[in-house]
């Protein structure tokens, strides 16, 4: 039963016509070489120990020993390594955190999203620049890899959220012409200008605008530059929510009296952000994939590492680049791809509610 | 006399706790207050530009674009040399700029049409094959996929070198210098040729108007892509070689240590090319699944029972309706295009932010002018862009009614 259920399915979609049917011999043919080729080069014919030399000698394959040489600094960067504990604890609390927001059932869930968002960041920033309770001062010049990648994209998403929500708020209220104003030439300003740009001007002008005596350090720079277009980024999508909420929900929270903000803190925000949380979800994905962008102006994040690594002469080896790119694009997707996935859950889950309504 | 004070005192107290009970007037004191902060700031901004601009010896002004910028550009498309203005360098890079985005606008519509209709193939392979190129490409960061395509797979092409003998002369070829073609240099009577493709192009479009307008009229139709495939292409071919092909080919030469002569298309052209209309096209094809998702079955079902077939029903019927959903978000990822082909500067394609707020920049150290230019040039674009959308949708209401 199973076995004629198989191929009435290959029958209804893959071999309906005979044109078809070629057309699926010719793709799934393309298909299976393309994995074959991946394959055998990432696994059956790569060269899994040794040094560069081993990579040298076998070529068409992947050079593994590049990344298991470098990988600490591609987490780490230049973070010394005694040091190393403190961005462990960071990381873990990080990714227990989130995995406990993404669990239904976690128990005060809303506190925890404060906790992520308001006292983490602040901790695990003392924690891992140091200088006081005795810890060993760390630089942001040694920051670097993966944890910088961490760091500039956690930066940008908890400062782009209540800044995103004040500018939208700003940016439709109708009745305050001068924030109106202020608010739509902020959002469409940083969000009409490349994000390089962006980097350019805070790493470059930055120091011009402030007092000699206040010295901004590289990632402090980028940082504001991150937060000016993150932020404009956000308030769009708050906008959005904003505006796919009922007139009848503005208008009833003022008809029981309430002032501007209990009206928006107790009932518009708590509903337009649950809309919005794909859409959030979304241009969280947009950042993380925009922090590589700090290469070009100097800082060595995760990609920056990577770049590095491919560009020392040491690891000079045709296949090394490859793999380089390879192991990068393969986190990237990773975190990049499982975060599109939940926002597309969330939407499914949020749009079945809307639809049980009658 | 103190009486009065008192007076007026009381009554400015009562005025201004008479505007903070209203929102109204709660809003103006907010928005002055807002003002005043944003004033302050800017002023404190502005003496600090100043006072460090004096400090480091920095001058203001544009007359920096006069001045020879002394530094050569490895693609341009007007004359440009080494004794050039920071002017000329400018649009130099400005044109780069304009290049890559045009050709790449063009061709991720080409692809992600052709992906996002791949999409809703009911061949479950291809639609399969589309979605995994979509995932894929959408989450990978740009800058990487640049960096791969430029690092790992250009780069490594043979050289000129590796490709040709000493001495030897090549009219085409592709290796990690770029695309290196013999150049076009158009003789006497060419004109002519010009004057021919020409009146083959009008020669179309009057004929496929004519023929719309007939099929409208009486419903049958006229042949229309081969007649005008022959008059674009066809007809100036003939004129060209019953000329005598008047034209001559200035090809590269093998020197030394590179060939000279000809003209190159750097390779960082293509890597960055090749990398922004995969990257776009993944979003393209997104926006074309879910334009062509919006359209109700019904309409292919309707025009299925017409016995229009998949493509027909696709070109007639359903895209151009989708073509509604899919324009604004498409213009916006046309913006998005042309803004990220800035990530020229990570394989140093010299576009606007690589060349002038680039090098020129820091030859010049003019960090203020310099981006002010960079940024309003995007700017504008993006203005127009959104303005351009404003009036596109205001339109396609007043259609809908």
């Amino acid at each position: 039963m199973t076995a004629r259920a198989a191929l009435l399915w290959l029958r209804d979609n893959l071999f309906f016509s005979w044109k078809n049917g070629v057309l699926s011999v010719v793709v799934g043919g393309f298909l299976l070489w393309v994995v074959v080729l991946l394959a055998d080069w990432f696994f059956v014919s790569a060269v899994w120990n040794g040094g560069i030399e081993d990579c040298r000698l076998r070529q068409d394959g992947a050079c593994w020993p590049f990344v298991q040489a470098r990988f600490r600094q591609f987490i780490y960067g230049f973070y010394p390594d005694v040091e190393r504990w403190r961005v462990n604890i960071v990381m873990l609390v990080f990714f227990v955190g989130i995995a406990l927001l993404v669990w239904e059932r976690t128990p005060f869930r809303g506190k925890l999203v404060l906790f992520m968002l308001c006292v983490f960041p602040l901790a695990s920033w003392f924690l891992m620049r140091g200088g006081i309770f005795g810890l060993a001062d760390v630089p942001t010049g040694r920051w670097g890899g993966f944890m910088l990648t961490l760091v500039l994209a956690s930066v940008g998403i908890v400062s782009s959220l209540p800044l995103g929500i004040m500018l939208a708020l700003g940016r439709r209220a109708e009745s305050l012409p001068f924030v109106k104003a202020f608010c739509v030439v902020f959002i469409e300003f940083w969000r009409g200008v490349p994000v390089i740009t962006v980097l350019f001007a805070t790493a470059f002008m930055l120091p011009l605008f402030m007092p000699s005596s206040v010295n901004f350090d590289q990632l402090l720079r980028a940082m504001v530059g991150f937060i000016l277009f993150s932020s404009a980024y956000m308030a769009e999508i708050v906008r959005g929510g904003l505006e796919g909420l009922q007139r009848g929900q503005y208008e009833a929270s003022d008809a029981l009296g309430m002032t501007y903000w209990q009206s928006r803190i107790r009932v518009i925000l708590p509903q337009a952000l649950k809309i919005m949380i794909p859409g959030i979800l979304l241009t969280i994905i947009g950042l993380f994939k925009d922090t590589t962008l700090v290469l070009i102006i100097g800082l060595l994040d995760f990609l920056g590492m990577i770049q590095a690594g491919i560009s020392d002469p040491r690891w000079g080896a045709p296949n090394v680049p490859f793999t380089g790119y390879a192991f990068a694009a393969v986190v990237y997707f990773v975190f990049c791809y499982s975060m599109s996935l939940y926002a597309r859950y969330i939407e499914k889950k949020f749009s079945a509610g809307r639809e049980r309504r009658p | 006399m103190s009486e009065m004070t008192g007076k007026t005192l009381a009554r400015t107290r009562w005025s201004l706790r008479s505007m903070w009970a209203s929102r109204k007037g709660r809003g103006v004191i907010y928005q002055v207050i807002m003002f005043a902060a944003l004033f302050l700031l800017i002023l404190i901004l502005v003496s600090n530009v100043f006072y460090n601009m004096e400090q480091r010896g920095l001058k203001a002004g544009f007359g920096f674009l006069n001045r020879t910028a002394g530094f050569g550009i490895v693609q341009t498309l007007v004359s440009y040399n080494e004794s050039s203005t920071y002017g000329r360098a400018f649009v130099v890079a400005l044109l780069n700029t304009i290049l890559v985005a045009s050709i790449g606008v063009v061709l991720a519509t080409m692809l992600g049409f052709t992906v996002g209709v791949m999409r809703l193939s009911p061949n479950w392979l291809v639609a399969r094959v589309a979605a995994i190129y979509v995932e894929t490409f959408r989450n990978i960061p740009l800058l990487l996929q640049i960096l791969f395509w430029y690092v790992a797979i250009l780069k490594p092409l043979p050289s000129p070198i590796d490709i040709f003998q000493q001495g030897e002369s090549f009219a085409l070829s592709f290796n990690n210098r770029g695309l290196v073609f013999a150049t076009p240099l158009p003789q006497e009577g060419f004109s002519l040729v010009l004057w021919v493709l020409s009146v083959g192009v009008l020669g179309s479009i009057a004929w496929s108007w004519y023929a719309r307008r007939r099929q409208l009229q009486k419903g049958d139709q006229l042949p229309v892509f081969w007649p005008c495939l022959a008059a674009i292409v066809g007809l100036p071919a003939i004129v060209f070689f019953l000329l005598g092909s008047p034209m001559d080919f200035a090809k590269p030469v093998m020197a030394r240590f590179t060939y000279e002569g000809g003209s190159t298309v750097v390779i960082e052209f293509f890597a960055l090319l090749w990398a922004l209309v995969i990257y776009t096209a993944a979003f393209i094809a997104e926006i074309v699944r879910a334009g062509i998702q919006g359209i109700p079955y019904g309409q292919s079902e309707a025009a299925y029972s017409l016995g229009l077939k998949r493509t027909q029903t696709l070109k007639l019927v359903t895209i151009p309706q989708a073509l509604r959903i899919i324009i604004p978000p498409l213009t916006s990822q046309y913006l998005n295009l042309t803004k990220n082909s800035s990530l020229a500067a990570a394989i140093a394609y010299p576009d606007l932010v690589s060349v002038f707020a680039g090098t020129a920049l820091n030859q010049t150290g003019r960090a203020i002018e310099i981006m002010f230019m960079t940024l309003s040039v995007y700017l504008s674009l993006s203005l127009l862009t959104s303005f351009a959308m404003n009036l596109y949708q205001r339109r396609k209401q007043l259609v809908e009614r």
